[in-house]
Formats: C-alpha cells, structure tokens, sequence
C-alpha cells in the first residue's frame, strides 16, 4: 500500500518542461539559485536496517544490503559479510547466500571459496538509506514490457 | 490493468490445475512469460564512467535499456562491474532530461539576464552563431573558447578539435581532464617523449608489490581494485603498500598504509632515491644505456594568478617548465639530503615505513607496480611527483616489462582516447603534436586538407585561464561540452561563477541534464548520451573500443557530435579566416566550415550503406555519411606508422577493445621493450623511441611546500575527492535512486578529535570556511574514511554543498592541473543550524 501510494506521488510530479525544469527545487542537483547564495546542509539521513529483501531492477543488478554494515571489517584479516552469507553459514544466518558467479576466479573456474577478486563486496553492494530520490527515474522494468497488464503496482 | 496478488494467485491456481491435467493454457494465462517476450538484444559497450575503461552488455527492449551486467568476454573486468557500473541502464532516465533547447529569454529575445525558455535547434544555433560572429569580429579567435571533455567520444574531440583550431582558428580548446591527469600527460611527454603507459592492466596479474601513490583505487577504481586484490590473496608473497593523507578504504585491503602530511610525497619518493643509491640498488647499466638525467629548474610558483604575492615572490613562475642537463653525481648530491631521519620527521610516517617501502623498490626480485591518481596528479608538484616515481623505475630498470610498471590512472572513460590521443589540450594536436610546432601544425594542416599557415601556433587557454579570461572579459564566446565545470572547477565563487554571468560573455552549455553549469549559462543545448549514439572511448591502459548507438536520444537531444558539426554549417571561411589564406588559397573561398572541415573528402568517405544494419546512427543519416568511420580513419592517419598505430575502424566493433599501437592486428601490451613492441629495433633491448636519442630523461626535484599550509586560523587542511557510488559532479549517477540511497549527500569525514575540540558532534551542521568561501555540511566522524587530527575530506558530487566554493585556484605550475588536495579551512558549528536529524 506504501508503494501504491509512492507511485501515485510520482506520477503527480509534473513533466519536468522548460519552464518548471530550471526551479531549482533540488539543489542537491542544480546548485542554490543564485549560485552564490549560501544553502542549509540537509541532514544525514537514516540508513534502512529493515532486513526486507529489495526487487531488484534486472537479473543482473547486485542486490542492495538492506541492513547496517558500519563497522564491519574487509580487510586483509577478516570479511564480516561473509560470517553470514557465506555457504556454509546461510543456515545459521538465513541470509542469502553470496551468488555463485562469486566463486568463480576470472577464467570461470570454480574456487572452493570466495573469489578473491569478489573479496570486496561493497564495491558493487551497497546499504541505502531512506532519503526520497531527488527525481523521478524513468527506466523501464523488462517485465512491465514483456508483460504490462500483470505488473504489480509499483514506483516506476 | 494492475495484476493484484489475488488475481496473480489465482492465475499460478489456475496453471498448476492445468499443468496437473495435462492440458495447455494460452500465453495470457501463463505465470511467467516465453518465447519471444523474454527476448533482449544484447549489444557490448563500455562503461560510462571512469577511465578504467569496464566492459559491459547492454540488453535492450522496445527501444529502451532494460539491463546491463559485466562483460564476461571483456578482458578488463571479466564479467565485473562496479555498483555504478551495474546501474548504468538506469542512468539516461531522469525524469528532467533536457529534451530541447533552453535560451534565456526576456520580450522573446535572447537575454543575458532572462529566463530559459524552450527554443528550436534553429533558434539556439542562430544566436550562437550570431554571437560568434560578433565576438570573432570584434575581438578575433582568442576572445572565443570552448571546454571538452574526457567523457567526449574519440570522434566528437577530434571533430571538436577541427572546429575550434581550423576553423574558428583559436587553441582556447581545453579539455576537463585538464582537471583529472594533465600532470600524467605533460611528465609521459617529459620523460618518454610519448604519452601514456608502458604497461597495461596485465601488470596486475605479474606484480609482487603495489605501490599506491594517492589513489583510493577501492572506491575510485574499484574493478581494478579487484584485480590487485585477487593478486593479493591468491598470492600470499604480494604486498600493497598506499601512500595516502588519510586511511580510507584501500588501506584497510593494505599491508601497509602510509598516511603522510599533505605534500611530502616529494620528499617520500626523494628518500627512496636516496636510498636506493646509497645502498647500491642502481641498476647503472640501465641507467647509462637508456637515462638522460636532468635537473628541473626550482622555486616556480604555483599556478595562480601573476599578481598573487607567491607568483611574484616565485624564482622560477615563468620558465617551470625548463630543466637543464646533468649527471648522476649532481642527482645523487640533491637526493643525499633526503635522509630518513629528514623525511621521517617532515612527513609524519615511521622511518620502519619508510624503509619498508624503500626496500619493495630496491629488491631487484620484486616486480613493482606504482600506481597514482588524483592525489599525484591534483599537485601543486604534480609533474615533478610524476617524474619522481619514474626515476625510481628507471634507476632500478623496472620499467617496460609484466609486472614492473609506472602506471598513472585515468579518472575519465575517455581522457586518454579523447583529451590525450585526439589532443584536445590546448597546446597539442593528434598523436602527440603540439600546436607551437611548425612540423606538427603543418602536417596537421596536410592532412586536414587545409590551407598552410591556417592553424594558430599560440597555446591556447588551460582550463583555470579560461575562467580567469571569462571573469576578465577576454573570452566571450565559450562553449561547455560534456562537463560540469562550474561544480568541479576550483574557488567557483570567485573565479568560475562571474566569468559565466560577466555580461559581456555568451555561455553555451550541451549536457544531458541540467546541471549547475548549466543553470548559470545563457544557452542550454539537450545531448544524446551513451548509447544514445555511436562512440569510442580510450581507456588508461591505451585499449580503443567502440559500440554501436543502441537507442535514440529523448526528444529533441542530439549528439555533442552532431551539434559541432550541425553548428558549423552556420560559418563560411570568409567569415572566419583571414583574407590572406583565402587570397593565397581562393578555392577555399566561400565555403562553410561543414565542408572544409568535415565534407572534405575525407571524412565523408563512407556512405551511410557501410552502416550495420541492426542499429541506428543518427548523425550518419542526418550527414549522408557514416561520419563516426570517416573522423576516425581520417584521425588514425596522424598516428598509424608513428607508433600511435590504431587498427582499421571495422576491427573495434567485433572486439572488446584494443590496445596501441595496433601493427599487423596484433595489439601492443608493453611498449619500448624488445620482443614485446614492435617498434624497438633489433638487438635494442630497450628503447624509448618517443624521443630523439631513445631514452628517457630523468628529471630530478626537490621537496617544494604546498601554496597554501594550515595556520592558526585556518587550521585544517582540506582535501576534496571522489566517492565510490556517485561519478564526479553526480550528474548522472545522483538520479539513479539506488546510488542516491547509497551515499545521500556530501559530509565531512573529520577526526573525532578535530571534532570535540569544536565542540562539534556527528550529525551536526556546520560551515567549512576558507579565505574564498564556505559552504554547510555535516560532521561526520566515522565511516569509510579514517582521516588523521588536522585532515579533513568533502567529496564534491553534491551540488548542495559546493565544497569548490571554499578550493584554492593554484595549479601545478608546469601541467597547468588544479590541485584539489591541499589548501587551509576552518570548520565551525553553523550558528543558525538545527542540530540535524541524528542518525
């Protein structure tokens, strides 16, 4: 119901044309207006900690962390991520198991553990926090273009 | 119709029944879709962003990009992307993409101090061109200018390079790399005689030790991060050793981080070649068979303006770039005052460090790749720092060869394809040339087919000079392609901003968005991005690749590509070339620049039957010529048989890049090395060909102070930077809400030490403050970034919080490269701040 609601928001923000699109009702993208005026800082905004599982926006996208991950060491000693999402620590944890593209080295073969050039699982998964996007994104799901009359409702 | 969870289970209800009595349901009845539906058409490209240079495959549907993943097939990456590489499809969908022309407007004409309001393409480049005219009539080439782009496609540099050198006669052509790696560039040509590498990313896979001299590689290149970190594991002997003022990511992946006082990098590498001629580490043999040694000359200023009280105080300001001859002795002499003790104490980091780090360079059984970035180059010493780090290659002989490498990194997809390959500098021309040669201009004008004496020799404006000339009103017509300068140029308040608003300047900005640049100029021109059009990138380890023009542009927007070409049909060469040249070459007479420039014979060669069928090329068809093949093959000539070969236009479309030279189809993986580039001669050895006598010049510095140091006032230094999830300025990658939701908004990344001597806490709101500005932000004193007591970082993506408002404008003063990395500020509690939402 939040994301019905979310998309109708969406839909009323206007068809951003030349006139409405030069208001600078994001500075965070088009600067203060003037430039040389002096802006507020926005606050820091929370991260989403909800543990809920994010769609993602095609087969291949990393999923998002939807959880905290200050404080967790990847270094040269320890991977925290992988004390849960590891193989063998997915019962325990319940957490998605990393894919298994991660235990394949560069020529495709199969590791018996995590590749080491996957090593860094922040350099393509990322937290989120629940700051309100700045403006609409306009992408197309595949399947709402496979499919248009059995999407469910959803933010576009 | 909204498919509810009812009716959707209803349906899966409904196919199970089926399936269990054997009967087939039509497709609308089906729980998922097959067959045809599910079909995507697969394309390869590079990515967008940095100058890594990542393969990607781009799966289209219906016209639009509906996925991207890692190119398995591409040798960079291998099947990686990085996080904004991943969410590339979701890029060219913001929903306030420009889709037509926006000019300031007021009574319906144009106004420097109107409104934008929404013009036709003939309405925009009509005044364009009229204030060209004006500004050429009145003041001549150099009042006009234009700033490109690393992110420029190959052919629209060089076509923007034949616009502004031939035909509007002017080199105020300068690219935003000027920004990112003009220090890498200009100390390639000093040493090497030849821009860019030697090596290529297979070093990765052949080094024993890295060393990171300023470069967050984890966040800033973080799929070649991935190559240096499975080295790393797979091979426990390997060592990464970072050079950094502060601790962030890549030093946690680190066997050893060096966090050192802004500047003294200098003085680093200066001990290491102090001791690596103390302890008899030279390999001298190479030393007198492939080194020149030279000393440059010192106390040269810093790039600011003349009248600055550091310029005029400067020894050295106006001949920086000049060094003179000498010999080992006089180099081992200025390197014995770098003592451990001496460097340890000026920079802050353990003589064990030191000495750690001396040794990777002087056991001649490890195989070093030094790697740097934005903190080497955004010097106010950034050449002297790059020829520094190549004296300690050339001293040992680990150069040229898997595993033993210089290796400089490119911020921009294309800033060695396009700012450097194409020469899109304002003092070079293709293939190395530079404007202020005669040779080169000549040979530029020959195979230009264009009139001799035609091409100005004079340099034309950097970067920072443009904007100084803006605000002092001797550039007036200026053309923004491709950048956001006005957000990531240096102290924007006082030196960007009023050249743009001066009201004797007419500003045009091409972007796909509209960003701060664009919102301060006077004409907004909506660009096609991507593939949106045919392009060609090249990456840092010189790999050309290609890829085909996948979807149309929204509305409107058009190519950086078609509108130079576009607007050159609005010039002939009675208006803009000398009487003269015409009286002496009357057959060019009367002609637009379109056909002396680009309908030339040459370029367009090709007919539009030479497309591939399965994809679009707008600018091909509105031109009747396959314009991307005819640019190339006409650029390929300045380079092929000079060692800068590229292979035949059609051979990047099958393959995932290339690297040069390109000789008889096989790429060149290490240059100036006997048995691995073809262009060293027989029995050589080693030769570094881009040279005259085929070595390299050694060039010795000492340790010069940064322009501007922390005082009692201003007691922090500043350095400002990039983040893993947001590209640059944030254009692009801030409308794509998974990476806004990622890292929402600038901070300043403090020590909390810094931070309870103010009395500050994190979360609060507070103001940077420096003798040009300030801006609001918010402390921050955790996260990815462990800054040391007196450092403090802004990453600059977030147009909320300018943070190049508060920058110096000092350069290095020989590359002309702002150094973003140094300068002083204060921090203090904003007084009319809340205390901000805690997090």
């Amino acid at each position: 119901m939040r994301r019905l609601a979310f998309a109708c928001l969406l839909s009323l923000v206007p068809c951003l044309t030349a006139g409405v699109i030069l208001a600078q009702e994001a500075p965070r993208l088009r600067g203060p207006d003037p430039f040389t005026k002096e802006i507020p800082a926005p606050p820091m905004q929370r991260q989403v900690t909800n543990d809920v599982r994010v769609r993602r926006n095609y087969p291949d996208q990393p999923p998002v962390i939807p959880h905290a991950i200050e404080g967790y060491a990847v270094d040269l000693n320890a991977n925290k991520c992988m004390s849960c999402h590891a193989r063998k620590f997915t019962e325990q944890s319940q957490a998605p198991m990393i894919s298994v593209t991660h235990y394949q080295d560069r020529d495709g073969n199969t590791l018996g553990g995590l590749a080491p050039r996957r090593y860094v699982c922040v350099s393509c998964h990322v937290p989120q926090t629940t700051a309100s996007p700045l403006v609409e994104n306009r992408f197309t799901d595949m399947d709402a273009l496979t499919e248009p009359e059995r999407q469910p409702a959803r933010g576009r | 119709m909204d498919l509810t969870r009812r009716t959707l289970l209803k349906t899966q209800a409904a196919t199970a029944a089926a399936a269990a009595a054997n009967v087939v349901l039509p497709a609308s009845a089906q729980n998922i879709p097959t067959g045809e539906d599910i079909q995507l058409q697969w394309s390869k490209a590079p990515c967008r962003f940095c100058g890594t240079g990542c393969g990607v495959m781009v799966g289209v549907k219906d016209g639009r990009v509906v996925a991207t993943h890692g190119d398995m097939k591409a040798e960079v990456n291998r099947g990686l992307n990085c996080v904004k590489g991943y969410f590339l499809s979701k890029i060219m969908y913001g929903s306030d993409r420009l889709t037509q022309p926006l000019m300031r407007m007021k009574n319906g004409q144009y106004a420097k101090d109107g409104e934008f309001q929404p013009v036709s393409w003939d309405q925009a480049f009509d005044e364009m061109a009229r204030q060209w005219k004006r500004v050429l009539k009145e003041k001549g080439p150099e009042a006009v200018g234009m700033f490109g782009s690393g992110q420029w496609t190959i052919w629209e540099g060089y076509a923007a390079s034949k616009l502004m050198r031939a035909g509007f006669r002017t080199n105020n052509l300068d690219p935003n790399a000027r920004h990112c790696m003009a220090s890498a560039a200009v100390t390639f040509i000093r040493t090497f005689g030849m821009d860019e590498p030697m090596g290529c990313y297979d070093d990765f896979e052949n080094a024993d030790a890295f060393v990171l001299w300023g470069s967050n590689m984890a966040e800033m290149h973080p799929i070649l991060w991935t190559r240096v970190t499975d080295r790393r594991l797979s091979h426990p002997h390997v060592r990464i050793a970072t050079l950094s003022t502060y601790e962030h990511r890549t030093t946690d992946l680190s066997d050893m981080a060096l966090v050192f006082k802004p500047g003294t990098d200098l003085a680093i590498l200066n001990y290491i070649a102090n001791y690596l001629i103390q302890n008899n580490a030279v390999n001298r043999e190479f030393m007198d068979k492939h080194v020149n040694i030279r000393m440059a000359n010192t106390d040269i200023g810093y790039g600011l303006r003349p009248d600055h009280v550091l310029e005029q105080r400067a020894q050295h300001a106006n001949d920086a770039q000049v060094s003179q001859p000498s010999n080992f002795e006089a180099y081992a002499k200025l390197m014995s005052e770098y003592t451990l003790e001496r460097v340890s104490e000026l920079s802050g980091v353990s003589k064990e460090k030191l000495e750690a780090l001396a040794k990777l360079y002087a056991d001649p059984k490890t195989k070093v790749m030094s790697l740097w970035t934005m903190g080497f180059n955004q010097h106010v010493r950034g050449v002297w720092a790059n020829h520094m780090v190549y004296n300690l290659h050339l001293m040992t002989g680990k150069i040229s060869e898997p595993g033993n490498s210089p290796f400089s990194l490119t911020g921009q997809p294309s800033a060695c394809g396009t700012a450097r390959e194409v020469g899109t500098f304002a003092h070079r021309l293709p293939a190395d040339m530079q404007v202020n040669n005669p040779e080169h201009r000549k040979h530029a004008e020959e195979i230009w087919k264009l009139p001799h004496g035609l091409l100005p020799e004079k340099v034309g404006y950097h970067a920072v000079q443009q904007d100084r000339m803006l605000k002092d009103g001797k550039l007036n017509a200026y053309w923004i392609m491709c950048n956001n300068n006005l957000q990531t140029a240096p102290n924007t308040n006082n030196e960007t901003y009023p050249g743009y608003r001066n009201p004797s300047n007419f500003v045009v900005v091409s972007d796909a968005y509209p960003t701060v640049t664009a919102m301060a100029a006077d004409l907004i021109l909506p660009a096609a991005m991507w593939v949106e059009k045919e392009g060609a990138y090249g990456n840092a380890e010189r790999r050309t690749h290609f890829w085909h023009q996948l979807v149309n542009a929204p509305g409107d927007a058009r190519s950086d590509l078609w509108q130079l070409m576009e607007f050159s049909k609005r010039f002939t060469t009675d208006e803009v070339w000398p009487k003269e040249i015409l009286d002496a070459n009357p057959e060019y007479k009367g002609m637009s620049l379109f056909d002396v420039l680009y309908a030339n014979g040459e370029v367009n060669k090709f007919p539009v039957s030479e497309l591939d069928p399965a994809y679009e090329n707008r600018e091909s068809k509105a031109f009747g010529f396959y314009v991307q093949k005819g640019l190339f093959e006409e650029y390929a000539a300045f380079g092929r048989g000079h060692g800068h070969d590229l292979a035949p236009f059609e051979a990047y479309h099958q393959v995932r890049g290339l690297r040069w030279p390109v000789v008889d189809g096989k790429e060149t993986l290490w240059r100036y090395r006997e048995g691995l580039d073809p262009y060293v001669e027989k029995g050589a050895g080693i030769q570094f060909y881009g040279n005259p006598d085929k070595k390299a010049n050694l060039v010795a510095a000492p340790y010069e102070p940064p322009a501007e140091v922390p005082d009692s006032e201003y007691d922090l230094w500043l350095v400002t930077g990039r983040v893993l999830e947001h590209w640059h300025s944030g254009s692009m990658t801030l409308r794509v809400p998974e990476l806004y939701k990622a890292f929402s908004g600038a901070v300043l990344f403090m020590h909390p030490d810094d931070a309870a001597k103010r009395n500050l806490r994190r979360g609060q709101e507070v103001r940077i403050v420096s003798r040009r500005g300030e801006i609001r932000s918010r402390v921050e004193t955790r996260g990815r970034n462990k800054m040391p007591p007196g450092v403090v970082f802004v990453p600059f993506f977030d147009a909320s919080q300018l943070i190049n408002k508060v920058t110096l404008d000092a350069t290095d003063p020989i590359s002309k490269q702002t150094d973003f990395k140094k300068c002083a500020v204060k921090v203090v509690l904003a007084a009319t701040a809340d205390a901000g939402e805690r997090p």
